[in-house]
């Protein structure tokens, strides 16, 4: 028997689901840890910055780190996670592409602590305070908090990234595919799959999903799933319901559609696109039906009948805006302009 | 045709705009496309802001390349097709113009100004829509200024982020 491998659960701005998803492994974690340490798991152990500083660099075998890059520690966690160790995984969608925090990019940091600090109803704040990242107490001591970022970014902004898995949370089945890849290379049986490798399948959600795909979908309306009946067998689409799979990867056993909720899009973009909105976009533009034949309809009319899809930022990039082109908001008021020429 | 020589004087010099704007025109193969090609042969006189990219069909144009073009740094993008009714694929445009609707609510939503996003219907013979219409937008992007996304976002640059 080798020695032991060493595990880390690393993590930046999560909801710690991904930990729970890797205790979802039930009975099987019993062959983790047959050939795996927990070396770092702040959920589960106790152990400080101070312990993984005094490991030599790559001493950890494998590091799953889950969670977007929110804030200044997120991001020493994560260039120290990667020092320590020789493979690292963004496990989940939020390390793999921004995921749910990613979606703070619709808004800015002052915007946020504006909110928080100052409009909410039950904030009382008179004398506008904010929080510091560093206060000296009368007594000398220094506290420090972490700064938190104007953007939200994904761990590959910040380190390299060997493999990704998407996915919210990574699925029991995603998880038993990783366990088999680590076994096989500590085993000898096979190698590591190449760098940059997403632990899924390149083609879209659609061709995983047992419902039956029609020809072509023209819907007259985008029907809300809370107050829908679906039927069983039907393309959600063909429903009306939004449904985000032909964008979106497979891989995940097109699980949301079998409980009759449409794919949002979280195993992220297939290979072939750069930016999942955009190719959703693409694929909904031409769902709606309109009124009469397309060439007599004015440019005003189609405007309108686009508006049905509402909120397209929101609905498209839930998962994945900050691997989008354009990855955050900006403000373009129409001001004059008064910078350096260029 | 009109006096070349005297639109020529009205092209404003580079130094006297407030900046340069750099404005991608998509143009479809059939219509547009021959329309600016027209357009140079009969010299009509276009501002030196804009580039030209010429795809198949407008339908060509996938909503991706625009955002790059934006992330890019464009400060506008036109999208130019054959007239509703006259694509070369038949209803191609009919997706284009449904796609930049939407598109532009989606720039929107990211704070861009929508009227940076522009489609317009250029046959091959209407060269002198084309000038006029890029002129226009041309017009229009430089009383908006130049594009946020033109400028690297400071944590980027401080966290060393590549793209
Ligand atoms: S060929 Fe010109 S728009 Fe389709």
């Amino acid at each position: 028997m080798p020695d032991k491998i060493k595990l880390a659960l690393g993590q930046g701005a999560t909801c710690s689901g991904c930990d729970i998803a890797v205790l979802d492994l039930d009975v099987e974690l019993l062959s983790l840890f047959a050939i795996a340490d927990l070396s770092f798991a702040p959920l589960a152990t106790d152990i400080k910055y101070a312990d993984v500083e005094a490991m030599a660099d790559g001493e950890i075998t494998i590091c799953l780190f889950h969670g977007a890059i929110r804030n200044s520690d997120n991001a020493h966690s994560a260039r120290l996670l990667r020092k320590k160790s020789k493979i690292m995984i963004a496990y989940g969608v939020c390390a793999a592409f921004g995921g749910i925090p990613g979606l703070a990019n619709v808004t800015t940091t002052e915007k946020i602590l504006q909110t928080v600090f100052q409009d909410t109803a039950s904030t009382v704040n008179p004398e506008h305070i904010r929080p510091q990242t560093k206060y000296v107490s009368p007594q000398g001591h220094t506290l420090e908090l972490p700064e938190l970022y104007d953007e939200v970014l994904m761990l590959s902004d910040i380190v390299e990234v060997d493999y990704l898995i998407a996915a919210c949370p990574p699925t029991r089945e995603m998880n038993m595919q990783l366990l088999k890849v680590v076994l096989d290379f500590v085993q000898g049986k096979a190698p590591l799959p190449p760098k940059g490798t997403i632990l899924a399948l390149p083609k879209t959600m659609c061709d995983e999903c047992d419902r039956t795909r029609p020809e072509k979908i023209i819907v007259d309306e985008i029907k809300s799933v809370d107050y829908t009946r679906i039927e069983a067998d039907k393309c959600l689409l063909e429903q009306g319901i939004l449904c985000l799979g032909p964008a979106t990867r497979a891989g995940c056993n097109a699980k949301c559609m079998k409980a009759n909720m449409p794919c949002r899009g979280c195993m992220g973009p297939t290979s072939a696109v750069i930016d999942q909105g955009a190719s959703m976009l693409s694929a909904f533009a031409s769902l709606l039906k309109t009124s009469n034949a397309e060439h007599l309809i004015p440019e005003e009319q189609i405007e309108k009948l686009m508006e049905k899809i509402r909120d397209p930022l929101g609905t498209f990039y839930r998962f994945t805006l900050p691997k989008s082109l354009l990855k955050k908001v900006v403000d373009d008021s129409n001001k004059p302009f008064t910078g350096a020429p260029r | 045709m009109t006096n070349t020589n005297e639109n020529i004087a009205n092209v404003p010099e580079v130094s006297a705009l407030p900046f340069t704007p750099k404005i991608i025109v998509f143009c479809c193969n059939w219509c547009s496309y021959a329309g600016a090609d027209l357009a140079g042969i009969c010299r009509y006189p276009i501002k030196p802001y804009f580039r030209v990219i010429r795809t198949m069909c407008s339908a060509r144009v996938d909503p991706e390349w625009i955002l790059e073009a934006f992330k890019l740094g464009a400060d506008g993008v036109m999208v130019a097709g054959c007239h509703p009714g006259d694509c070369h694929y038949l209803g191609g445009n009919y997706r284009t113009r449904r796609r930049v609707a939407m598109l532009r609510t989606l720039i929107s939503q990211f704070g861009l100004q929508p009227s940076r996003l522009a489609l317009a219907w250029i046959s091959a013979g209407e060269a002198e829509k084309f000038a006029a219409t890029v002129n226009g937008f041309i017009d229009t992007v430089i009383a908006l200024g130049p594009s946020p996304y033109s400028k690297k976002s400071p944590l980027r640059a401080k966290e060393g982020v590549h793209a």
